[in-house]
């Protein structure tokens, strides 16, 4: 009892140091605790809540102080790691603890406490990492209880000298010359430890010294090698990153090779050597190894090509491989016939004795890696073998077979890997045709991911010989009719393929087009999207083929005017001899390498922002023209569409404002013209939704837009003011309204302070001069005064950036075309798969969503989990998700409505964004809420869906 | 204490490929691996000699257990008659899939050589049930214990479905034997696998060991190409197949491939035995492959969307089909009547997944002979495509030598193959891994003789005292620890000496080694010692060397003495006297101290 009053009394004093309430009621409790086990659950209710750092010492204090006491190993165990945690607390120096916490290994017994007060002084360790006296005295502790017999606490003291042992050599020398422990030494002792697991801290360590900027010994090469033969995987995987850090680190030097007095270099010994570990019988080492071998590139290229070769025999002679086979074949220019039974017959004898059936070397390493048992060290392979063919043309061209086999795998993530590979390697190769027709042959396959992505690849796909072209035409054809949506992405294709080969259509052009020398063929149906495939083919192949047009027929210059208008973004143009020019005329003015397009965009802007003074019914009109003209130019040139779009929706929201303004009602007294209001206070709506539009639809929207955006919306809001000051009776409500939008002023002069000399004449500019005068003025002043200065302001010139993309979604599935009704059961779930492709959205895991609108006018909002959203290129993702629908009973099946919806908030800045979290949340309507905070903007076609919840039987 | 261990090669297998029946005797325990019959012969050379085995008393109390390691007649065609007509009533270990097919295919063996071929003292649907009554599974990596010494695991080993690789272990002596295994995945089963168990002899399969086959995937793609093009043509494809295993996994490769690429054309496999066998393959799903391990939640690969029973009258509908039809070398059945009635058209294709024996329709047209004469003197003119594909299971040279890599065996013993070309196999095994390889031929017995190492029980306190001493203890390295041995009713002790006294009831006794070591030194002898200490104290400086009152020098516990010589006052002895236990110290010092004492400097 006595003792406890002490304590007390002692706990009391240290109050005044640190805070008081915590530390002391956890003295008190760890005082009273009957038990070990009452005491664990005081310590355990205690480390959940947060300590603040200046009372950590004191706590510490406490804790150590209990730690003696203490006889059972659990609650020191405990304790131990609550020290571990305190240190970790922000704002909290643990150099002073440290002391204590070494005192506390002197005398533990415990194994168990001991593995966690290292780990305590670890974490104290890395807080210090500034301290070099510190680290010394830690890393020397660490060394002391190496000789321990438990693993646990080795494998902590390895890990505390791979973290904290001395990485300069100088300083490490002045701070412990006597001793001059070189941990890497000390380190590479316990490689060869009895227990696997502190090999692989040994390992680890190892790296981790790597890691922190130590340059490992040479030596330490033959040790890691030795490991690679350990009976545990886990330090063969550990054994693995060694040796290729090693070989990244001395590529050069000359290695011995055991048994012979031949030398290599280490890099390539090294390379060897974790290509026999492809072959390991644990997938774990298998995938790393693979994965590594990627990343070593200064191996010699004759190494290099080994791993692809694999002699075969049979029967002891020598017997070529299916590739070689294939090879010949097309270089004998026969095809394949295959019939023969032993038509693979192995030829010449081998020599019994330099047959080495397991190499030491490279032999057929990514022949065994690609041939895995698991589909992950066949994607670590394939991914290894694009790092190697991409700084390797030759090798390039050499895993190629491999490459195209590996499109046949039965995982679909492994062929996907393999086709992007391809494509990323495709500048160094030509496909023979052999190869090709394998490629194509994967056009049929069922995955739309797939195809795409043989798309892709055959866009950048360089092709040897005109029946390569021709064939990859009849399958890609052959693909469009068999999956009739992938028409955009065909015919992407072969505008590339058409382009690439010009001389190689050339040759194929009349059997194309089907034209024959003395008899006129039936005109071609021009809504066929094979022969548009066809014709777009062509036109891509003759825009640098001057020669080609010549074997055009008439409707094929006809239909070349149909298509050059239709689909502009696809068929390039052409200057056709002896035929109206049907491309713009180039006036000579414009300098060639600009796109007319652009010019027409820029000179219609051009004309608007100069026609600021004219009467208002010239500009009204003038604006709707341009408008229209805009539109119609997004519609034609698809890369032109972002920009036209944006700066038509500005213009829109320029004319809305000036036809509002242009009411009457502003020249009558207010109440009798409620009717007509509404077409003012509905015009500012508009131009607050497009301009939230215009902020988060488009990518490539710059700080200069988006000053030219708030400001509209800013008079939006200004409009919208004026409209409710004009409609509403007494002030009462105004009063608040007039508060919030000066706020927003002020916010909005606070955000964008630095674009404000931009901004001469404009109704922000005048309304900031007039600042001090609003701020002491009545509403109904305020309002006065703001609808001369919305009237006299000025309009903005909208500046374009250099890149602008709207955001699009297409619904793939549901098509909508079914007439069968999705039945199920009513208050129960159905799941309705959904497709669709979205262009230009920057963080779609954060923004898209997907709306489903029931025939009641409920409406559902649904978030998609991240992992639906996949990302097959640049600028495009792709949203593969199951949206669950339920509803109660009907009794008619009816049409459900889907669309994609684009998420904003605008308190967001562009750059920090904060996607929402839950996952779906019911919404009742779309526009944005007055005080504009979070919205959402439809951006897909809805879809209809037929569904037909039934009422449930009893 | 050497220990032998033989391991004989019992009366099928060696070099051969037919049966597979190897017995092996592992300290004092006997086994029979695989019970296998010769499909080659219809007299009594099909089976096994089991009389080789023991000519007097019964097989059960010779034997101690049977392993089988997968279902292929030529493993295990023979145990109903080793069973049930022999006489055999121990354990049969086999895995459950095997234990489930197994009786299916006997029992389609039993018809055809009964029924069919209407021979007679064969056994029956009776002995075929009471021989798997006999039958206890197991599952992969299960130690079984069969009795108190003998313990058996099983290893997958691809091949078919529930092929396995058993390693059979007494004591601390242990065999491998992997039956016929792949170590190439295919699309329905995974590749063998077997950890690092060290066993003193590994028995492996050298069915392939002169071939390093190609990548499967080109195989597979020709094939698949093969069959898209006819059916895109509007031909129809006949793959003759066996019942079982590659069947399976070309209607997997089909399967998938249809699912792939969309198409519609039928794929139909013949009723009976194919069907009865896909739907073991559906339970024993874990013993498949990963993509249908991993897809196995959504959909049971086996349960085939496009692929249907077959019905004869379908062979006449028009249009494009493949059908997969029994048995696989066209001499018989429903096959052969459908390619009959095929082979007249050239769109049509027949693809042979496996080697067809001479004499056979299936060599016929695979050795290109366009016309055959079918039974009643009719010719039938083959027009339709023959293409030949070789799908097989067995693993490679390669990958032969992969499994001994990964099993680190220091014996290898080839069986199930021909001998020339394990010769060359042999010849590669012992250059590579420097172990020895044998390759008896059949009925021919090996023995090889085994290190067998002898567990001893050790006390805690011995043995944290003695590694106390020294540095840490190393793994690789052996250490020298001192105790004493008591083998006593069958065991082995370690303990320290006054604990083995303690036991024993013995008096503990001195034994102490004494050495004169004579030394010209014609001073006195105090000086003597003296001078001996300073020396000693020199050059040992780990030790403690102490001068004691009366003259005398201890080192630790050597005690050194130097008296004047009786006769010679010019030569001092020094009596250097030691305990056993210090026996290296002490002859360390005497040798020592015969060099001489250095010439004083003082």
């Amino acid at each position: 009892r006595i003792s406890q009053q002490q304590h007390e009394d002692l706990s009391a004093k240290k109050l005044r140091l640190a805070k008081p309430s915590k530390s002391a009621a956890l003295h008190v409790d760890l005082c009273k605790a009957a038990s070990p086990a009452d005491a664990l659950q005081h310590l355990l209710h205690f480390a959940r809540r947060p300590v603040e750092a200046e009372s950590v010492e004191g706590v510490v204090r406490i804790l150590l102080e209990h730690y003696y006491k203490e006889n059972d190993a659990s609650v020191r165990l405990k304790i131990a790691s609550l020290l571990g945690l305190l240190s970790k607390t922000a704002g909290f120096s643990p150099d002073c603890i440290m002391d204590d916490a070494i005192n506390t290994l002197q005398n533990e017994k415990s194994h168990q406490v001991l593995a966690q007060l290292l780990d305590t002084l670890l974490v104290i360790g890395t807080k210090l990492t500034e301290n070099p006296p510190v680290r010394m005295r830690l890393v020397e502790v660490a060394c002391k209880h190496l000789t321990d017999s438990s693993h646990g606490v080795r494998n902590k003291c390895l890990q505390l000298i791979g973290c904290l042992g001395p990485v300069e050599k100088g300083v490490a020398k002045e701070a412990e010359s006597q001793s001059a422990k070189d941990v890497q030494k000390i380190i590479g002792d316990h490689f060869s430890d009895q227990d696997p697991r502190v090999r692989t801290a040994a390992i680890k360590a190892m790296l981790q010294l790597h890691e922190r900027g130590l340059k490992l010994h040479q030596a330490i090469y033959c040790q890691a090698c030795k490991l690679l033969a350990d009976d545990y995987e886990q330090v063969r995987s550990a054994a693995v990153q060694l040796i290729w850090v090693l070989s990244q680190l001395y590529p050069e030097s000359i290695v011995p090779i055991p048994s012979s007095n031949e030398e290599i270099r280490l890099v390539d010994d090294a390379f060897g050597k974790i290509c026999h570990m492809v072959s390991d019988g644990s997938w774990v080492v298998r995938v790393q190894a693979a994965k590594l071998l990627g990343s070593m590139q200064q191996v010699s290229s004759h190494f290099l090509e080994q791993t692809l070769d694999k002699k075969l025999m049979s029967d002891l002679r020598r017997k070529r491989t299916a590739h070689e086979r294939a090879k010949e074949l097309y270089s004998s220019g026969e095809f394949s016939s295959g019939r023969k039974w032993g038509d693979d017959a192995p030829k010449e004898e081998i020599d019994t004795g330099a047959v080495n059936l397991i190499e030491s070397g490279a032999c057929g390493a990514f022949v065994h890696g690609l041939e895995d048992e698991m589909y992950e060290v066949r994607i670590a392979a394939v991914e290894a073998l694009c790092m190697l063919a991409q700084s390797s043309p030759s090798f390039a061209e050499k895993c190629l077979d491999f490459l195209v086999d590996m499109f046949n795998d039965e995982i679909e993530e492994v062929r996907l890997q393999s086709i992007h590979t391809m494509r990323k390697i495709s500048n160094n190769i030509t496909l023979r045709e052999d190869q090709l027709d394998t490629v194509l042959a994967v056009l049929e396959d069922s995955s739309r991911d797939i195809r795409e992505a043989l798309h892709e690849l055959l866009c950048c796909t360089n092709v040897s010989t005109k029946e390569g072209i021709h064939l990859a035409l009849v399958e890609l054809l052959k693909n469009l009719t068999k999956y009739p949506t992938d028409r955009e992405s065909i015919w992407k294709c072969l505008k590339f393929l058409g382009s690439r080969h010009p001389t190689l259509v050339l040759p194929l052009v009349p059997e194309l087009l089907s034209t024959h020398p003395f008899f006129d063929t039936p005109e071609p149906d021009m809504d066929d999207p094979a022969y548009i495939a066809v014709l777009v083919l062509i036109f891509n192949a003759a825009k640098s083929c001057p020669t080609m047009p010549a074997l055009f027929s008439d409707h094929t210059f006809r239909h070349y005017a149909y298509l050059r208008d239709s689909l502009s973004h696809l068929v390039p143009p052409l200057r056709l001899p002896g035929r109206k020019l049907v491309s713009s005329p180039v006036s000579p003015s414009i300098t060639p390498n600009e796109d007319p397009c652009q010019q027409f965009l820029h000179q219609s802007l051009e004309r608007v922002y100069n026609l600021q003074h004219l009467d208002p019914q010239g500009v009204q009109e003038l604006l709707e023209f341009t408008i229209r003209d805009l539109q119609r130019l997004g519609e034609l040139q698809s890369e032109l569409a972002g920009m036209a779009d944006f700066t038509a929706t500005y213009l829109q929201c320029q004319l809305l404002l000036i036809k509002a303004l242009q009411e009457k009602l502003w020249n009558v007294a207010a109440p009798l013209y409620l009717k007509q209001n509404a077409l003012a206070s509905a015009a500012a709506k508009q131009i607050l939704e497009e301009t939230y539009k215009m902020e988060f639809m488009y990518s490539g929207v710059e700080g200069r837009q988006v000053v030219i955006i708030h400001h509209m919306r800013l008079q939006a809001k200004a409009l919208q003011l004026i409209v409710t000051a004009r409609t509403t009776r007494g002030a009462e409500p105004l009063f608040g309204m007039c508060e919030k939008f000066l706020q927003e002023v002020d916010s909005f002069q606070r955000c964008f302070i630095s674009e404000l000399p931009h901004m001469q004449g404009s109704f922000v500019d005048k309304l900031l001069d007039l600042m001090p005068r609003l701020v002491t003025s009545k509403p109904s002043e305020v309002v006065k005064i703001l609808q001369t200065t919305l009237r006299q302001s000025t309009f903005l010139h909208l500046p374009l950036p250099e890149q602008l993309h709207r955001a699009t979604a297409t619904i793939i599935e549901p098509t909508g075309e079914s007439d069968n009704p999705l039945r199920f059961t009513s208050g129960l779930v159905v799941a309705l798969d959904v497709d669709a492709t979205l262009e230009h959205v920057q963080d779609p895991q954060g923004t898209v969503k997907v709306q489903v609108l029931y025939p009641d006018g409920q409406a559902q909002l649904i978030h998609p989990k991240p992992a639906d959203f996949r990302n097959p290129g640049p600028g495009r993702h792709r949203l593969i998700t199951q949206v669950y629908l339920s509803h109660t009973a009907w009794t008619e099946p009816c049409q459900i409505e889907v669309r994609l919806l684009l998420a904003y908030n605008s308190n967001r800045s562009k750059a920090a964004k904060i996607p929402k979290s839950t996952w779906s949340d019911s919404m009742e309507a779309l526009p944005p809420s007055e005080n504009g905070i979070e919205g959402t903007i439809p951006f897909s076609k809805p879809v209809k869906v037929y569904i037909m919840p039934k009422p449930a039987r009893r | 204490i050497p220990h032998l261990s033989s391991f004989s090669l019992g009366p099928g297998a060696g070099q051969d490929v037919g049966r597979s029946c190897i017995l092996v005797s592992i300290a004092g325990k006997n086994v029979m691996l695989d019970c296998g019959m010769h499909m080659g012969y219809n007299d009594d050379r099909r089976f096994p000699d089991f009389s080789y085995i023991t000519q007097n008393g019964r097989l059960t109390d010779f034997l101690d257990c049977v392993i089988i390691s997968h279902f292929h007649l030529d493993h295990c065609g023979a145990l109903p008659y080793f069973s049930e007509m022999v006489g055999y009533d121990g354990p049969i270990y086999m895995t459950h899939p095997t234990k489930a097919i197994c009786p299916i295919l006997l029992e389609d063996y039993r018809k055809i050589t009964v029924d069919k071929k209407g021979e007679t003292n064969f056994f029956t649907s009776q002995m075929i049930k009471d021989c798997m009554k006999k039958v206890v599974a197991v599952h992969l990596h299960q130690t079984v214990q069969v009795d108190e010494e003998l313990e058996i695991k099983a290893y997958y080993a691809g091949h078919v479905l529930g092929a396995a690789m058993f390693q059979i272990k007494v004591g601390c002596e242990s065999v491998v034997y992997t039956g016929d295994y792949n170590m190439t995945p295919d699309r329905h089963l995974g590749a063998a696998w077997i950890d690092k168990c060290r066993p003193d002899l590994l028995i492996s399969e050298s069915t392939y060991a002169t071939t390093i086959r190609d990548s499967k995937r080109c195989r597979e793609r020709d094939f698949l190409k093969k069959v898209h093009e006819t059916v895109e043509r509007g031909g129809k494809v006949l793959i003759p197949v066996f019942a079982l295993g590659r069947a399976q996994e070309l209607c997997i490769l089909l399967e998938t491939f249809w699912e792939r690429m969309n198409l519609k054309a039928p794929i139909y496999f013949s009723t009976g035995l194919t069907e009865k066998a896909n739907h073991y393959y559906k339970l024993f799903i874990t013993w498949t492959n990963q993509k249908i391990r991993k897809t196995f939640v959504q959909r049971n690969m086996f349960e085939f969307k496009h692929i249907k029973a077959f019905d004869r009258a379908y062979a006449d509908n028009p249009g494009p089909m493949v059908v997969f039809a029994t048995p696989g070398m066209l001499h018989a059945g429903q096959s052969l009547q459908i390619f009959r009635k095929w082979a007249g058209n050239e769109k049509n294709m027949v693809i042979m997944p496996g080697y067809c024996v001479q004499g056979t329709v299936g060599h016929k047209i695979l050795s290109g002979q366009r016309k055959l004469e079918m039974e009643g003197r009719q010719i039938l003119e083959v027009k339709m495509q023959v293409e030949y594909m070789s799908f097989s299971a067995h693993a490679d040279a390669k990958g032969i030598m992969q499994l001994i890599r990964q099993a680190e065996p220091r014996n290898v013993l080839l069986v199930h193959g021909e001998a020339k070309k394990m010769e060359f196999l042999k010849q590669k095994i012992e250059q590579e891994f420097h172990v020895n390889c044998y390759m008896p031929a059949n009925g021919e017995t090996t023995t090889i003789f085994t290190n067998p190492c002898i567990p001893v029980d050790i006390s805690l306190g011995l043995l944290k005292r003695e590694t106390a001493i020294g540095l840490l203890p190393d793994a690789k390295k052996p250490k020298l620890m001192h105790g004493t041995l008591i083998m006593k009713d069958n065991s082995f002790r370690l303990v320290s000496p006054e604990q083995a006294l303690k036991e024993l009831g013995l008096a503990e006794h001195q034994l102490r080694f004494t050495c004169r070591v004579h030394i010209q030194d014609p001073r006195k002898e105090h000086e003597t010692g003296l001078r001996v200490y300073n020396h000693l104290k020199a050059i040992l400086k780990d030790y403690s060397v102490q001068h004691l009152p009366d003259g005398s020098i201890t080192v630790e516990s050597i005690l050194i003495q130097a008296t004047a010589h009786s006769e010679d006052q010019g030569t001092k002895v020094l009596l250097v006297s030691w305990t056993y236990q210090d026996e290296e110290l002490g002859s360390y010092l005497t040798s020592l101290l015969k060099k001489g004492l250095p010439q004083s400097t003082a």
